[in-house]
């Protein structure tokens, strides 16, 4: 089954290239270009001790979410299964055991990838999730319907849902701290918070020459992958770890981004609007003859006035 | 409008003790639906951050969307292909398209969070040409527009020359009449222009809806990701079109106790072969071609689910409309039609839910007892709506009883 899922997404890539014909910068128009002040965080998962101190910073920081009880953070049975983000929190820490050795154990921070080509603002029906041209994918609840599409659209299952609220729901997902810090010039709550800097915040392109750094100075540390730097087309959150990404929670992924699978599709059709024109003027010119060659016959065996059009 | 077609209004009464049942389904529904506004949907339904979408948008979006298209072919057949002989059943046929979309805003309304904005799309300001639903939801509003307009001349049939307006406002009939013999004038000479609009728009947003899942390469199935899913949700909802004229004109005379118009539903279930099989070639093509058969025997939900939509349900009727005795029995006719419509179904569900499988999902989705309630109540509001119309307004041939 799962080679099969693993050839599947060769075909997959496949055909998306086929579907592209070789115009990626088509494909890749979801976000808009990304520009050199793309920022973006690295997060070395060899760092992390599992504290949970970027959870507390960032429920703290989102004054519009649920508040917890600061304490409540310190609470390490959370680790006994793996958790999700959810309409009260846009980021969770899981624990993921090393396979046969018992101590050992990698922890993975999850939050919203910041996509380079975000699939929810491509799927977004009113616009009410943008990219912004640093990178930071945010959403304007006043825009939205509610319908959604984001959640289905995102390759990582970010976007949360309000169901229980009747009138106002909304969907939930990280900022990047972009209205609230991100503008004043400071670095995004959990990766000020945490006390082991797992994190590194800053432009893009410097995130992906450390991690390389990195992976060069300390090849025994790390698998050689720096996961989101191309995945779906690359994410502003990327990831350094010592055990293969699969293991710890973060899918198997191919290179191309999703939106580049409808947008070419979508645009074909409406390209200057000519399908849809050159479908109308076929189907009348269809009409057209049909309709004279019945009237001919009409006349011909005398039936004239049997039919009004 | 050819002279040997008379439509008239049914002249039976409206609550037969069937019709009182569907009516009572229809209004549990809508308590249904009204206990999900006033509780949230997560009081009814079982979505979650995993399962987003469910049985309301398989059922009242994909499904409705999909049966609605008798109405753009059988208006394609009489007007385009200018095949005259199915007038009889264009205007059921368009009243039938017509109902069926008026209700897919009213069910996704019951699915929107946020249902008082769903006029949003239409604003220039919030447009968002990139997404495929953005598309399929300015199509639709078009195409529900160009069905109104479509439908008007019949309207009008029933009070041109019957204008009796109430009290001091009698003064007007005249008058009235006038504007409505104008209207129906201006709209008979230019309704064709509607009637092709009405096909491009269809075969526009019927694509879409096949491109919405899309997006979701590693979500959806491999059984039913393709990038030729546009193709196929035009290709069926085309082959579907017929079966849905045939079915419901069968339902009609059974419920009418009329005798069915065999004369034309046995030549129209004889065009069903090709279109059912251009359906069945592009998918097997696309099975083929990319090797996604490496799947149906791995006995997952989606796998199931397709031997049973498209191994049983779609596969049966094409042979069954290739045999001239189905064709001419009206109990042939009626299952083979059945079977297509509940594969559309289904298959509608397996792409919008059934073979969704998020990387993260915990539990399986099972739609609650309130998503049923809604949908099955929406079906039945919708031959409380046929009903209704048929009775006020000539829409069904003139019976001779």
């Amino acid at each position: 089954m799962s080679r099969n899922r693993r050839s599947f997404l060769k075909q997959v890539a496949g055909a998306g290239a086929l579907v592209v014909l070789g115009s990626p910068q088509e494909a890749r128009a979801a976000g808009g270009e990304v520009g050199t002040d793309q920022v973006g965080v690295l997060v070395d998962c060899t760092l992390c001790v599992g504290c949970r101190s970027c959870e507390k910073a960032c429920n703290a920081a989102n004054k519009d979410l649920p508040r917890r009880p600061p304490h409540t953070f310190d609470d390490q049975s959370v680790f006994e299964r793996k958790r999700r983000m959810d309409h009260s929190a846009y980021t969770v820490v899981n624990r993921y055991q090393h396979p046969g050795d018992a101590g050992e154990c990698t922890y993975a921070k999850f939050q919203c990838m910041h996509c380079l080509y975000p699939a929810c603002v491509s799927a977004c029906i009113v616009g009410a999730l943008s990219r912004e041209p640093s990178g930071p994918v945010v959403y304007d609840v006043s825009k939205c319907i509610g319908c959604r599409y984001c959640m289905v659209a995102c390759p990582f299952q970010v976007p949360a849902y309000e169901y229980d609220n009747a009138l106002t729901p909304q969907v939930r997902k990280c900022t990047f701290c972009f209205q609230t810090r991100l503008s004043q010039g400071e670095m995004p709550a959990c990766v000020q918070s945490c006390p082991m800097q797992v994190m590194t915040f800053g432009p893009r392109a410097e995130l992906l020459r450390l991690a390389r750094e990195k992976l060069r100075k300390d090849p025994d540390r790390y698998v050689p992958h720096i996961y989101g730097e191309n995945e779906v087309g690359g994410t502003a959150w990327m990831y350094l770890s010592d055990v293969p990404f699969e293991t710890i929670g973060f899918p198997k992924f191919g290179y191309h981004p999703t939106p580049g699978y409808t947008e070419p599709i979508q645009h074909a059709l409406f390209k200057w609007f000519i399908p849809p024109l050159a479908l109308y003027g076929t189907l009348g010119g269809v009409m057209w003859l049909l309709k004279s060659r019945r009237q001919r016959a009409d006349a011909e065996s005398g039936e004239e006035g049997t039919h009004e059009r | 409008m050819s002279a040997d077609v008379r439509a008239a209004p049914v002249g039976k009464r409206f609550f037969t003790p069937y019709m009182r049942v569907v009516t009572a389904v229809m209004l549990v529904g809508v308590g249904w639906g009204l206990y999900r506004m006033i509780f949230s949907l997560a009081a009814v339904t079982n979505l979650d951050d995993q399962y987003p979408m469910g049985l309301w948008i398989g059922v009242d979006v994909g499904m409705g969307v999909a049966l609605a298209a008798g109405g753009f072919t059988t208006a394609a057949l009489v007007y385009v292909l200018q095949r005259e002989h199915f007038h009889l059943v264009l205007r059921a046929a368009l009243l039938s398209a017509l109902i069926r979309y008026t209700f897919v805003p009213i069910g996704l309304a019951f699915d929107l969070g946020r249902w008082y904005n769903i006029w949003h799309p239409a604003m220039p300001w919030m447009w968002q040409g990139n997404s495929v639903l953005f598309e399929i939801g300015m199509c639709v509003m078009s195409y529900l527009t160009v069905l109104y307009i479509e439908f008007a001349p019949i309207v009008f049939e029933r009070f041109i020359g019957r204008v009796r307006l109430p009290g001091k406002l009698a003064r007007l009939d005249d008058l009235v009449d006038i504007v409505l013999r104008l209207a129906d004038y201006v709209l008979g000479k230019v309704v064709f222009l509607f009637v092709i609009a009405g096909v491009v728009l269809s075969c526009l947003h019927q694509s879409s809806l096949g491109n919405l899942m899309v997006i979701a390469p590693y979500k959806l199935h491999p059984l039913y990701w393709s990038p030729l899913s546009p193709l196929f949700f035009l290709a069926s909802a085309i082959a579907v079109g017929f079966p849905v004229v045939i079915l419901e004109a069968l339902l009609v005379a059974w419920a009418f106790e009329r005798k069915p118009p065999m004369h034309v539903l046995t030549p129209l279930a004889g065009l069903v072969p090709y279109l059912l099989g251009v359906y069945i070639a592009l998918k097997a093509g696309d099975m083929l071609y990319r090797g996604t058969y490496v799947f149906l025997l791995e006995g997952s939900a989606a796998s199931i689910i397709f031997w049973i939509e498209f191994g049983f349900l779609t596969l049966v009727p094409f042979f069954m409309f290739m045999s001239p005795d189905v064709r001419r029995s009206p109990s042939g006719l009626f299952i083979g039609a059945a079977m297509y419509i509940v594969a559309v179904l289904l298959n509608r569900c397996a792409v919008f839910f059934i073979a969704y499988k998020p990387p993260y999902a915990e539990k399986a989705y099972v739609p609650a007892v309130g998503e049923f309630a809604l949908s099955i109540g929406l079906l039945a509001g919708i031959v409380v709506a046929y009903r209704l119309l048929v009775t006020l307004f000539p829409v069904l041939p003139a019976s001779h009883d």
